[in-house]
């Protein structure tokens, strides 16, 4: 990228709830990004049925991951749970929720990550849940890190905790990352960024939870997920919430 | 009226940590191989990517992540004309929908009949020895046609 190329550009509403694909703050984007304007689907294939995992898709400790070896990992335990929905706001029942993240000093356990922090022999960084009747999810896990990484000089990712979801349509498909609030890092990322809507960006933020947090236990964030159903630009982004 | 829905975000460099469970790349244990290449504008292998198949019925899912060479591979159903694909990497702020046709559709496809025939070609998997090859091509002058989602 030239010095010239702003890695945070100005918020424009007009994206409404949907990323801006080849961002250009996020360097990767360049060689990987489609450049060609996406095909519309017929009518019929919009609405295909995704894949439906059971229980058994499941392990004892997935939806826990302080507690996936001998010892507990360090760092801050927290709880972050929230409900999946449709974008009519009806809760979407048994999505597959996965989860991964950095540990508490900002590495994850994989070989690509070279970043001179400490791994933890207690600390894998995944989960894995479904939704309840009320499209529930919960995890209990520690408090991510933030990393640096190379986009730019001296860039730093904001901790965050990657999601991915299944819903109950092909189309509900979603993988995204949820951010902490407060964390004066967003203001320089250009992932988050690259949601240019300041509003849609506002959904990726967790909130702390007084409700949720456990007592001389744990605290608690909540996070609720709207997966969509149509294509893109066919919703309405809305100023209510 | 509708909720603005959650944006999407890339799923990163290490997204192998949380997905690389099952469902793995076997959609049916009886199937035919199906291989190919993730490969970015330049031409270059996408090492840290990751290909989700599935049927239409939404039955038979699957997912592989690339090797240093940018390929995955997976095992299908031989009685399926057409799959759905996703493509995920770093770089990906959202991940990108197309379709494997591992046969010529037999009649008409209104689908496919909307493309040029360049565009198609980049939806049809060709057979190779006993399997069949399918690159992905995220840009450039081949690149793989993408739907809107
Ligand atoms: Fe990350």
């Amino acid at each position: 990228m030239r010095d010239e190329d702003p890695v945070v550009l100005p918020d424009d509403e007009s994206y409404g709830d949907e990323v801006q694909v080849d961002y250009p703050g996020y360097r990767s984007t360049r060689w990987r990004a489609p450049k060609r304007p996406l095909v519309p689907l017929p009518e019929r294939l919009r609405d295909l049925a995704g894949p439906v995992f059971g229980e058994d898709a499941l392990e004892p400790a997935d939806n826990d991951l302080t507690r996936q070896h001998e010892g507990e990992p360090l760092g801050e335990r927290i709880i972050v749970s929230g409900r999946v929905l449709d974008e009519d706001g009806r809760p979407v029942r048994g999505a597959l929720v996965e989860v991964w993240q950095a540990n508490a000093a900002g590495r994850y356990r994989h070989d690509v990550d070279r970043h001179p922090a400490p791994l933890d022999p207690n600390f894998s960084g995944a989960g894995r849940c479904l939704t309840d009747d009320e499209g529930r999810y919960r995890f209990t896990t520690i408090k991510p890190g933030a990393y640096p990484w190379g986009n730019h000089d001296n860039a730093w990712r904001p901790a965050h905790i990657h999601f991915s979801l299944f819903g109950r349509l092909f189309t509900q498909r979603l993988v995204t990352q949820m951010y902490f609030p407060g964390d004066p890092l967003l203001a320089h990322d250009p992932i988050f960024h690259a949601v240019r809507n300041p509003k849609a960006r506002e959904l990726l933020i967790a909130r702390f939870d007084p409700e949720t947090t456990e007592p001389e236990w744990a605290l608690g964030y909540t996070w609720d997920i709207v997966l969509g159903r149509g294509g893109p630009g066919t919703t309405v982004f809305e100023e209510t919430r | 009226m509708s909720r603005p829905r959650t944006p999407s975000q890339t799923v990163g460099p290490y997204y192998a940590i949380g997905l690389s469970r099952r469902p793995q790349n076997v959609l049916d244990p009886d199937g035919i191989e199906l291989s190919g290449r993730l490969l970015d504008g330049r031409g270059e292998p996408i090492d840290d990517g990751m290909v989700e198949l599935w049927d239409a019925e939404g039955r038979r899912f699957g997912r592989c992540g690339t090797d240093g060479e940018g390929r995955f591979r997976f095992r299908v159903p031989r009685d399926c004309a057409v799959l759905e694909a996703l493509v995920f990497a770093r770089g990906l702020l959202r991940h990108q929908r197309t379709r494997v046709y591992l046969r010529p559709p037999d009649g008409d496809d209104d689908l496919l009949a909307a493309l040029s025939p360049a565009e198609r070609e980049t939806l049809l998997a060709r057979p190779e020895g006993d399997g069949l090859v399918f690159d992905i091509r995220m840009q450039g002058e081949r690149a793989t046609v993408f739907f809107g989602h």
